[in-house]
């Protein structure tokens, strides 16, 4: 919303400095979203006579003039405008001056041997416009040597404030007017149209054909206008703001609607067909030509204005062509209506439709002012029109907005904190409009004034700033209903208790800090929200750097990774690659490692802690530690590089799964990863058999190619929603031996095909009271061994706790384990 | 089509059929297809016909040409895909080895995202005021992120919501990517009794691309519920912590009226920086960096709660932006690009977690 000082000051009557203006606007909630002060840029140009202008002796597009601009120095100008003569007057610059419109700082210098003392300024140049066909070219009375922005009325500042939904009373220069006086920044001035007389009776009548079309409409013609361009100070105004001035009729209507927020439509009387303008609903079939030149097709949910020859706007959003005021108009037809706003604010978004009208109808209007803002539209069409008024038709009837509110005195502090008193509460209260209707010590109820539609809104029929409670369904009945009576009792009180605080400001409230809930703090994380933090961490000290990325993206890359269904698909992206829900992190992180390997970096290691999405359903969320790896291994002199692999994705994934607290004993590895990954260097790891925890592995290189990139590449998921909650138990006492380990290395050859760990498992189940640990320490493959043979080598710990073993016990033992690891897989035991 | 063209291309799918690799499928192209394939002699013999024969024929033959140029392709790529598969069988390798005992690189070289340093710091810092963490899915009903919050289908607030809405389900809701973390609130408040005391880091989405705003990003929201929690204990909250997360004692911070749905009284929060510099704590100019508000008795009660009884505060404020202004990062855009040069530049050590004891 814009407004000028100047226009304030209609309504405003302060000598209050622009200081003090903006600085009450931003604490009392009408946020002070800019200042243009056209003037201050402007300051340095002066109005010039050209005494001479004369062909540049050498230059065939230029002229050579002699300037004076009231100093009593004629100066030397060299100027390249096609409308430069003799005897005009323009603006000039003088070195040392900005120049907006081309950003530079003027120099004194000399053209091709003529000296240039000033510059001759067009609009553009100015930063007033586009106009660069010429220099300014003012009339033959402007005063030489004066201020061009006094003399062209720039000085008055532009000031934006940014209104905030509730406040649809504030989308009017006297609104705001109404709140700084309210805030004591001057006095508002008295606003009481005086009725005009009518003269014929109205040519045009109005129709309800629907309650739910329209609450009330008044309309009202005058005749033997002379519709031409409104008066300057009007151009000023509407231009100031940003709007176009089209042509009086025109221009009063949008003056009107900010002005006093009250949008108005003209109809050219001529122009309507028939002799009643009906307010319905819309209609199959339905279509009109805007003023804004889109054609639309109301719907039977939007409300339309319509004549004899069929529909000809969309009520209080955007007006029709057909019937439209232009300067042939002679006799023009006032609308002036009231209209359900929830009503309008669907139909604006229904047809995507943002007006200077439907801003305000759907945020409400002042319902008790439509006869007072009709007579004063009357007047002001006559004023600068002339012409003589008809009777007002009208239709319908004012809806029964009065409504009170109480506000207990002890909530000011005990919701609000702060210590204003009684007596400054009610006189806020007053001062913004409301009246005074009892009083005890303990509180006091107002009535609301008609232009507060935030106000205690539930009471008004006029449903403007209303909302209603959307109680969850579940809840218990009776709970339900408590809280239902509780909002009923107290929303109007908060309605007053907002405003008592915003005119004192809310910076007067005394900050307190937050009394302590318990002596030390309860822990902030449950143990399962924790875990996100430590697999961050953990995956970041094992060499991997931390990444966000978007949840979404392109359809065609989602489906490398898995389903895309279509209920992850986003309806309205905001770019074709940002469509669907990533069935993984994984896709988004490969994304981003490509770009980096793109820049050049040729090893990337990226993990992200974030969601895949599955379904739509908050269980469809599923919590991810994601990583990817690319490349090689650094390279360094005592450790030869090479290419990440497998197993690097399977570290990753079980050193986040050890530390959330599994054991290595629980996990198993099955070869059924998702498609995505290679399906021969692939894994899933399990707790037990069943329960996937984590899958790791080589990229697919389909799913590589695809994506544009080159070499090694490897990703591990782990799902950390699936990890089981750490049991809160004691443990039991550790096991202490007293008797030294005796480790035994066995190697076995066995098929290439059969999974190391069968052997590790096969060993430690061989003698479970004797063997503490088995490991491998060496896998050898190469050609000394049959064809699709392999050797691994184990490391057996065998722990006595009575005694220290004898050698035919631990022969004993090892036989048993080499007798299970047999039985178990086929291998044999290498000599 | 006349018999001997459906014969031939019977014979010749059967061909393509049988062509176990690609140089068999190769055969088959050229036997077909090849300069004296049994097609091209059909194409090549069309101009010994009458011409009104010839032009029937012709386009018959072409059909037949085009059906087995595209059903070569086919089998070329299904053939390729096996050659792919039975490649990649090959290269088996032995998952069930354990890995490495240390990974390719260690804590130097990896690092903790901003966004993820700033989240820890708030739960620091909030946590030490008895804030617990509450959590609620990206993926929202309508209900949660609006109608509970107060914001009706026909409100004005919600054009400046720029919702991103999923694929309608049956019934015709259409889910939404929350526009804020503000739906936690009511979930937090339907799964817990009162007194509340949470913060909601997360992400948060909007349909909105340009320098300031990302389609995706993350947002603290705060809720307290108790009863005799007032406005003061709101503006005393955020002023302890803003004053502590910039580690500026005496930052100024300045409160103004303002409006959202959820929220009566509600109001804007703006520190004092300079615009010039953009040094915190001085320089005379205001930055606004959150919003806030005492909640609305329709919220509570929308989450079953008596505005009688219990009464609250809430805040929200943009993750990437407080982390900007603390760190003095110009850009918003790098956040999401997983550019390691940037990372390297703006992200922290994994062995420096954020605690109260130590200095941030």
């Amino acid at each position: 919303m814009k407004f000028t000082l100047s226009w304030l000051r209609d309504h405003l009557d302060t000598d209050a400095p622009l200081e003090r203006i903006l600085a009450t606007l931003n604490t009392i909630g009408l946020e002070v979203e800019g200042v243009e002060d056209r003037a201050a840029a402007l300051a340095p140009f002066r109005i010039a006579y050209v005494v001479e202008a004369v062909q540049h002796p050498n230059a065939d597009r230029l002229r050579a003039l002699k300037v004076d601009i009231g100093d009593g120095t004629i100066r030397s100008v060299v100027c390249g405008a096609p409308n430069a003569r003799t005897g005009m007057k323009a603006v000039a610059a003088l070195p040392g001056a900005f120049v907006p419109g081309t950003g530079i700082t003027l120099k004194a210098g000399e053209i091709r041997g003529v000296k240039s003392e000033a510059m001759l300024l067009s609009s553009r140049e100015m930063g007033l416009g586009d106009d660069h066909s010429g220099i300014v070219d003012l009339p033959e009375d402007a005063p030489v040597g004066a201020s061009y922005a006094e003399y062209a009325k720039l000085g008055d500042p532009v000031i934006e404030i940014s209104v905030t939904p509730n406040r649809g009373d504030a989308l009017a220069v006297r609104g705001v007017a109404r709140d700084l006086a309210a805030a004591g920044i001057g006095t508002l001035k008295p606003w009481n149209p005086e009725p005009v007389a009518p003269a014929y009776p109205a040519p045009l009548e109005w129709v309800i054909d629907d309650p739910r079309a329209c609450l009330q409409v008044l309309g009202r013609a005058v005749r033997g206008v002379t519709n031409g361009p409104s008066p300057q100070w009007m151009q000023d105004r509407l231009a100031a703001i940003g709007l176009r001035p089209i042509n009086a009729l025109v221009d009063v209507t949008n003056f009107f609607t900010f002005d006093l927020g009250r949008p108005l439509h003209v109809f050219d009387v001529a122009k309507v067909r028939g002799k009643t303008l009906t307010m319905r609903l819309g209609r199959e079939g339905d279509e009109y030509l805007a003023l804004n030149g889109k054609t639309y097709r109301p719907t039977p949910e939007d409300i339309v204005i319509a004549d004899e020859a069929g529909v000809e706007s969309l009520a209080a959003i955007v007006g029709g062509e057909t019937t439209g005021c232009d300067e042939s108009t002679r006799e023009v037809f006032i609308e002036c209506a009231l209209f359900d706003p929830v009503r309008i604010a669907l139909t604006g978004r229904r047809h995507q439709v943002h007006s200077d009208a439907r801003a305000r109808n759907e945020r409400g209007l002042d319902p008790a002012a439509q006869r007072a803002m009709l007579e004063a539209a009357t007047r002001m069409i006559i004023d600068l029109c002339g012409g003589e008024a008809s009777s007002i038709s009208e239709a319908g009837a004012e809806p029964a907005w009065q409504r009170e509110a109480t506000l207990r005195f002890e909530r000011i502090a005990g919701l609000g904190g702060s210590s204003i008193g009684p007596d400054k509460a009610v006189s806020s209260l007053e001062a913004l409009g409301f009246g005074l209707t009892a009083r005890d010590d303990a509180s006091v109820t107002v009535s609301v004034p008609s232009w507060r539609n935030d106000v205690a809104s539930s009471a008004s029929a006029y449903r403007a700033g209303g909302t209603e409670l959307a109680q969850e369904p579940g809840l218990d009945p009776a709970r339900a209903a408590a809280a239902a009576e509780g909002v009923e009792t107290i929303e109007a009180e908060c309605d007053l208790l907002e405003e008592v605080l915003r005119l004192e400001g809310l910076d007067a409230i005394p900050s307190v800090s937050l009394p302590v809930a318990s002596p030390l703090p309860l822990p902030s994380l449950t143990p399962r929200q924790s875990r996100a933090g430590v697999a961050r961490r953990l995956l970041a000290a094992r060499g991997l750097a931390e990444s966000v990325t978007y949840g979404f993206t392109a359809r065609a890359t989602a489906a490398l990774f898995g389903e895309v269904p279509e209920a992850l698909r986003v309806e309205n992206p905001i770019a074709a690659d940002l469509d669907q829900m990533r069935p993984t992190p994984v896709a988004t992180l490969l994304l981003a490692a490509g770009r980096n390997l793109a820049r050049g970096i040729p090893d990337v290691a990226l993990f992200e802690i974030g969601a895949s999405y599955v379904s739509p359903a908050p269980e469809g969320q599923l919590a991810t530690a994601a990583g990817v790896r690319l490349g090689h291994t650094p390279r360094h002199p005592l450790e030869p590089s090479r290419a990440v692999d497998a197993l690097d994705a399977k570290g990753d994934a079980l050193a986040v799964l050890l530390a959330l607290g599994l054991s290595p004993a629980a996990l198993t590895v099955t070869t059924d990863a998702p498609g995505f990954y290679h399906p021969g260097r692939s894994g899933v790891l399990r707790s037990g058999p069943k329960l996937p925890l984590a899958r790791f592995g080589e990229l697919h290189p389909r799913v590589l190619s695809a994506l544009g990139i080159d070499g090694a590449a490897v990703a591990f998921e782990v799902l950390l929603d699936s990890i089981p909650e750490p049991k809160r138990r004691k443990k039991a006492a550790p096991e202490l031996p007293a008797f030294q380990p005796v480790r035994r290395d066995l190697a076995f050859l066995v098929d290439a095909t059969t999974p190391a760990d069968n052997l590790l498992r096969a060993a430690r189940g061989a003698e479970r009271a004797l063997i503490a640990e088995v490991s491998l320490f060496d896998r050898y493959d190469g050609d000394r061994l049959p064809e699709g043979k392999v050797s691994l080598a184990l490391e057996v710990v065998l722990q006595p706790r009575e005694r220290t073993l004898t050698d035919a016990e631990i022969e004993a033992a090892v036989a048993k384990v080499v007798a299970a690891v047999t039985k178990a897989t086929g291998a044999t035991l290498r000599g | 089509m006349a018999d001997d063209l459906d014969m031939l291309r019977a014979d010749i799918e059967a061909a393509m059929a049988g062509a176990e690799d690609l140089r068999a499928l190769d055969a088959v192209r050229v036997a077909a297809l090849g300069k004296s394939g049994q097609v091209t002699a059909l194409l090549k013999g069309l101009g010994a016909l009458p011409p009104d024969e010839r032009r029937a024929r012709g386009a018959e033959v072409n059909v037949l040409k085009g059906e087995i140029e595209r059903a070569l392709e086919n089998r070329r790529v299904m053939l390729e895909a096996f050659a792919l598969d039975a490649r990649l069988a090959a290269e088996r390798l032995d998952v069930s080895l354990p890995p490495r005992p240390t990974p390719p690189a260690g804590p130097e070289a990896g690092s903790i995202h901003p966004i993820s340093r700033t989240m820890e710091e708030l739960i620091a810092l909030f946590g030490a005021m008895g804030f617990a963490v509450a959590e609620g899915p990206d993926i929202e009903g309508d209900w949660h992120n609006f109608s509970a919050l107060n914001i009706p289908d026909h409100h004005p607030a919600r054009q400046d919501h720029d919702t991103f809405y999923l694929t309608a389900q049956e019934g015709g809701r259409r889910p939404v990517l929350r526009t804020h973390t503000s739906p936690v609130q009511i979930r937090t408040m339907l799964s817990q009794e009162p007194p509340i005391r949470v913060i909601v880091p997360g992400r948060t989405w909007r349909a909105d691309h340009d320098a300031t705003h990302s389609p995706m990003f993350h947002q603290v929201e705060g809720l307290v519920i108790g009863r005799d929690i007032h406005m003061g204990h709101l503006k005393g909250t955020l002023v302890d912590f803003l004053r502590a997360f910039f580690g500026i004692a005496d930052l100024p911070v300045r409160f103004r009226a303002s409006y959202f749905p959820f929220t009566e009284p509600s109001m804007e929060v703006d520190i004092g920086w300079s615009r010039k510099t953009g040094e915190l704590g001085q320089g005379g100019d205001w930055l606004e960096i959150l919003g806030s508000g005492m909640v609305h008795p329709k919220v509570l009660a929308n989450a079953g709660i008596d505005p009688r009884m219990w009464q609250g505060f809430a805040f929200g404020m943009g993750i990437e932006r407080i982390t900007m202004l603390k760190h003095g990062i110009p850009d918003l855009r790098p956040f999401y690009e997983a550019d390691l040069r940037w990372l390297r530049h703006y992200a922290t050590s994994p062995l420096s977690p954020f605690t109260l004891h130590d200095a941030a």
